[in-house]
């Protein structure tokens, strides 16, 4: 990618940037799709074919309607097109239907719709001004952010390869916060606002947008030393955000309500019937618990001071989703889960309230919410992890610390995706696409703050080069041990526990840093 | 880089494979090429005579990283390399645009990733080309003679190789310095050739099985290919000809070969004599590209993968002639489209053809590069300008003839795709996509021998004076 910076300046490199990854896309096209491609199919026939009124009570497939209503009406313009392509793929009763036609229509539509993901991406470039002007195109800080959003390999494998939604999806958060951080507030409420509609996962970083809206657009002015000003409340903000976000309510939820089918679509998104994790622990903090757990068990059982009659067969990485038990530690309840993420989000949605550092801080709040709400939620899925992975990549380009913990973060939130492409065929494609960005991302960042203290100190550094023998071990050497057989779940488990570290450790140095951040700055104006 | 994902072709990952086994299992004397840590991984893949046929997963995931791993440690950086020491890419930005350019040519991409081959042969001529570059004789040379024996393809290239330096030997004057360069040169290639052949030296009976394998001039092998028609998909001058008229019913097969030998020799001896006579770094890249093309458009039992042997070389000349070398390099891949339909790549074709494009027009603005200076062909215009007057508005033409082309094949690549042939004429796509890159290179051999004939040190030293 550094080759394609052009002779001709100008924005003609963006472009470049645009079509080279449109190009790999179109290339992935053939490559390994998981069962989301038959959900994906499965809601495109379910709103072609029936009325509004069976969308969330339908369930001949078990890949049953679970997004907000204006994903669904997204799929319904979708199969309008995919008619022309394949219209058997539009049967209800085609369960895991596949064809040539199918298979191009949908990864295309997906490519596609990366066009909203690409203006988001330009969008956020013009918000982020370095402060030196290089002179070299590919040390600008615009460039290198554009590099690390465009050719995200998170957002590349997951969308591309495993099959998903997310481009658009993440195109309109990032607009919504380049609108913020332009001050066009209403537009990046009505932004967040339709995007909560389309995919309820963000509302994780809900609290962010609420408190900042409240702080910075409802109450108009601060003092002079920044604290609240309260006598600046206006009235006409909160209507205004208020309609908005009402408008945008009824317009999603509006005909359910009036069919009084809002329990039901309530019930279909938020199935908390499923297990604290699922058969691959995401890295969070419950994976380490589980971890712990397991440790202990088997710690126990050897120094006999658990009975071994009373622990249930079942184990948690059996692969499906029920709900499990933990043998030693407390067992962990959805409302437990909801308590610790609120706790954790407190200290950073307070900071912001206190003390508003204008769009950086409302971007930092958001990071450590996305990233709070993946350590501690209920059933999260590690693709969880972009959603805090590409907000911090605009912080990245800014300052070396968040640099640093970008980073970490990355590299560990990447590896740990890993285990989505499991085929043989897309081992080579998964680990040089990783090793690419990876490598880009390090040498580019280093060379844009390399006037200041090394990004990353010595631990953290032996900690990202274990990642190379732990793939090494999980993929090449364990398949061809006699274990395989017994504990098939080993490479899985160590991916997931060792990631978690590294997930914990970087939410934990990004908490710190802006908490002590905030303090220094706060102990400077007094 | 990405093909990772497609089926390979029966044929030749069936070749390989076997060969694997073959090498692995049957004792040293009958060795081609050694592959020792495939029988660490699963014996079963190189069991002899049980594995025929065999395709497994994750043999299939072996072999293409084996391909990805040979790319790696020799083809790609023989192409870094050269871009670097090239003299016109003085910037790193430049030579690694011009790189990345070359790395993403299609049909080396293609053939190699998709349908499947080494390019350890086109690697090592790289390597050749790289050394002598440097006036490294000797190693230019050995690299050669490796790329040699690994594919004996590779005899496209020797004539080029062989003219240039013996140019360079007469040049130093026969009776000292050249003459021992010469005797090096040619101490170095007796050298490589011995330690190549060394496991088959054992007696005749070996040696000739191997020649005999690999050049099919048996009678009774050569008459079987003969009568058997050729197939209408390849490139090839006597394929287009044999359209119009059946060569096989005027002339005997014997009298066929003699004919193509002669009438490659022909094409080939101005610019082979031109450069023992002249023997210049620049002349030599160009003989490799018309040399190779000459062997290519009039021999027989050529594959169309042989076009790869002319591509790499134009590759190397992109930076001299980027609009030419862009032109031919999408013919070139062009010309395999019904190998490349048949292994299923069609769509790696389009996404990769409509890259290289974009990144060819985008790195050297092609389309401002089309007057007859920047074609080279300054001196050629210069003589022949009592005689023709258009060309005031050669770059126009040329820019228009290249877009009529560029449609031409998107054109015809759809309608491969997508439409079937009428019953009468069931070969009709493949046929009409042969002769027209035929044509094509037809005009492009023209091209290039006129620009290496008409390319004299007066020339070159009147560009440093303008």
């Amino acid at each position: 990618s550094a080759g394609r910076a052009m002779a001709a300046g100008g924005r003609s490199w963006f472009r470049a940037l645009a079509l080279g990854v449109s190009f790999l896309k179109c290339l992935l096209i053939p490559a390994y799709y998981s069962t989301d491609f038959e959900v994906h199919r499965n809601w495109l026939a379910i709103t072609h074919n029936l009325p509004l009124s069976q969308w969330y009570y339908e369930a001949t497939s078990e890949w049953t309607l679970d997004y907000p209503p204006f994903f669904a009406w997204f799929e319904y313009a979708l199969s309008h097109v995919a008619k022309y392509f394949d219209p058997k793929m539009l049967v209800i009763e085609n369960l895991n239907y596949t064809s040539r036609a199918t298979i191009f229509f949908q990864r295309f539509s997906v490519i596609f719709t990366d066009i909203l993901f690409i203006y988001a991406v330009r969008e956020c470039c013009r918000c982020v001004n370095g402060k030196r002007a290089a002179k070299d195109i590919l040390e600008k800080p615009t460039f290198i952010l554009a590099v690390l959003l465009l050719w995200n390999f998170g957002l590349l494998i997951v969308d591309h390869i495993h099959f998903q939604y997310n481009g658009f999806l993440f195109g309109l958060m990032l607009l919504s916060v380049a609108r913020l951080c332009q001050k066009r507030y209403l537009e990046g409420a009505f932004l967040f606002a339709v995007l909560l509609h389309f995919k309820h996962i963000y509302m994780y970083v809900a609290p962010a947008y609420g408190i900042y809206l409240l702080r910075s657009y409802c109450f108009t002015a601060n003092n002079a030393d920044g604290s609240l000003k309260w006598r600046s409340f206006s009235f006409l903000h909160v209507t205004l955000l208020g309609l908005i976000v009402c408008l945008v309510s009824a317009l999603s939820l509006g005909p359910f309500i009036v069919l009084g089918q809002l329990p039901q679509v309530i019930s279909r998104l938020f199935p908390f019937k499923r297990g604290l994790c699922h058969a691959y622990w995401a890295p969070n903090f419950w994976a380490l618990y589980n971890a712990m757990d397991k440790a202990l068990t088997i710690f126990g059982l050897k120094c006999n001071f658990l009975d071994p009659t009373k622990i249930p067969k079942a184990s948690m990485t059996g692969g499906l989703v029920q709900e499990f038990q933990h043998t030693v530690l407390p067992s962990v309840t959805p409302l437990a889960t909801l308590i610790c993420t609120f706790i954790s989000i407190l200290p950073s949605v307070f900071c912001l309230w206190f003390k508003p550092q204008g769009p950086r801080g409302f971007l930092q709040c958001l990071v450590l919410c996305a990233l709070s709400s993946f350590m501690f939620g209920w059933h999260v899925h590690e693709k969880a992890i972009l959603l805090a992975i590409l907000p911090l990549s605009l912080l990245s380009v800014q300052r070396a610390k968040d640099a640093g913990i970008y980073l970490i973060l990355t590299t560990t939130g990447h590896f740990s995706l890993f285990p989505l492409l499991f085929t043989p065929p897309e081992l080579p494609i998964k680990i040089l696409l990783m090793l690419l960005f990876t490598v880009y991302s390090f040498s580019s960042l280093k060379s844009l703050f390399r006037r200041e203290r090394p990004l990353l100190n010595w631990l953290e550094t032996i900690y990202l080069v274990q990642l190379v023998p732990l793939e090494i071990f999980c993929e090449i050497i364990f398949p061809l041990t006699p274990w395989k057989q017994h504990f098939p779940f080993v490479p899985l488990l160590l991916t997931s526990v060792y990631c978690a570290l590294g997930v914990s450790y970087a939410w934990l140095k990004l908490y710190v840093s802006v908490l002590t951040e905030r303090i220094s700055v706060r102990q400077k104006a007094e | 880089f990405l093909g990772a994902g497609k089926p390979p072709m029966y044929g030749d990952y069936e070749a390989q494979r076997h060969w694997q086994e073959v090498t692995y299992n049957l004792p040293v004397r009958q060795w081609y090429v050694v592959l020792l840590y495939a029988k660490l991984i699963n014996p079963d893949w190189i069991a002899l005579h049980t594995s025929r046929g065999y395709e497994s997963q994750p043999h299939k995931l072996f072999m293409r990283t084996t391909v990805f791993v040979a790319d790696l440690l020799v083809y790609i950086p023989a192409v870094i390399l050269y871009c670097f020491s090239l003299k016109e890419t003085s910037t790193k930005k430049k030579a690694s645009i011009c790189a990345l350019c070359i790395l993403l040519y299609p049909g080396l991409i293609l053939i190699d990733h998709g349908h499947f081959q080494y390019p350890l042969s086109l690697g090592f001529a790289l390597w050749g080309v790289i050394y002598l570059s440097y006036d490294w004789d000797l190693l230019g040379s050995a690299a050669f003679c490796l790329a040699l024996n690994y594919k004996q393809m590779e005899l496209y290239h020797s004539l080029p190789f062989f003219c240039y330096l013996l140019g360079k030997c007469f040049k130093k004057g026969l009776k000292g310095k050249g003459l021992v360069l010469l005797t090096k040169i040619a101490g170095t290639v007796v050298v490589c050739f011995a330690v190549c052949w060394l496991p088959f030296c054992t007696d005749m009976e070996q040696i000739m099985q191997v020649l005999r394998r690999l050049f099919p001039i048996d009678r009774g092998l050569f008459e079987a290919c003969m009568f058997s028609s050729p197939p209408p998909r390849l490139a090839n001058i006597w394929c287009s000809l044999s359209v119009l008229i059946k060569i096989k019913n005027i002339v005997s097969p014997q009298t066929q070969l003699k004919l193509s030998f002669a009438v490659t020799f022909l094409s080939l001896l101005p610019t082979c004599i031109k450069l023992t006579v002249q023997p210049s770094l620049r002349g030599f890249k160009f003989a490799l590209v018309s040399c190779a093309l000459s062997f290519f458009l009039f021999s027989f039992q050529v594959h169309e993968k042989s076009i790869l042997l002319v591509s790499v070389p134009v590759c190397l000349i992109i930076n001299e002639i980027p609009f030419m070398a862009t032109w031919f390099l999408l013919v070139s891949t062009f010309s395999m489209l019904p190998l490349l339909l048949k292994d299923g790549l069609l769509l790696a074709y389009a996404v990769t053809m409509l890259a290289f494009l974009s990144a060819c027009v985008a790195s050297f603005s092609i389309f401002e590069k089309t007057s007859a200076e920047d074609l080279q062909l300054k001196p050629f215009s210069l003589s022949l300008k009592g005689y023709v007057s258009w060309f005031k508005s050669f770059p126009k033409i040329v820019r228009s003839l290249f877009l009529l082309s560029v449609t031409l094949m998107g054109v015809l690549s759809v309608m491969s795709a997508a439409v079937h042939p009428p019953q009468r004429l069931p070969d009709l796509f493949p046929l009409s996509v042969s002769v027209i890159s035929c044509l094509h290179f037809l005009l492009f051999l023209v091209y290039f021998n006129v620009v290496i004939l008409w390319d004299s040190k007066n020339s070159r030293s009147q560009k440093k004076i303008s």
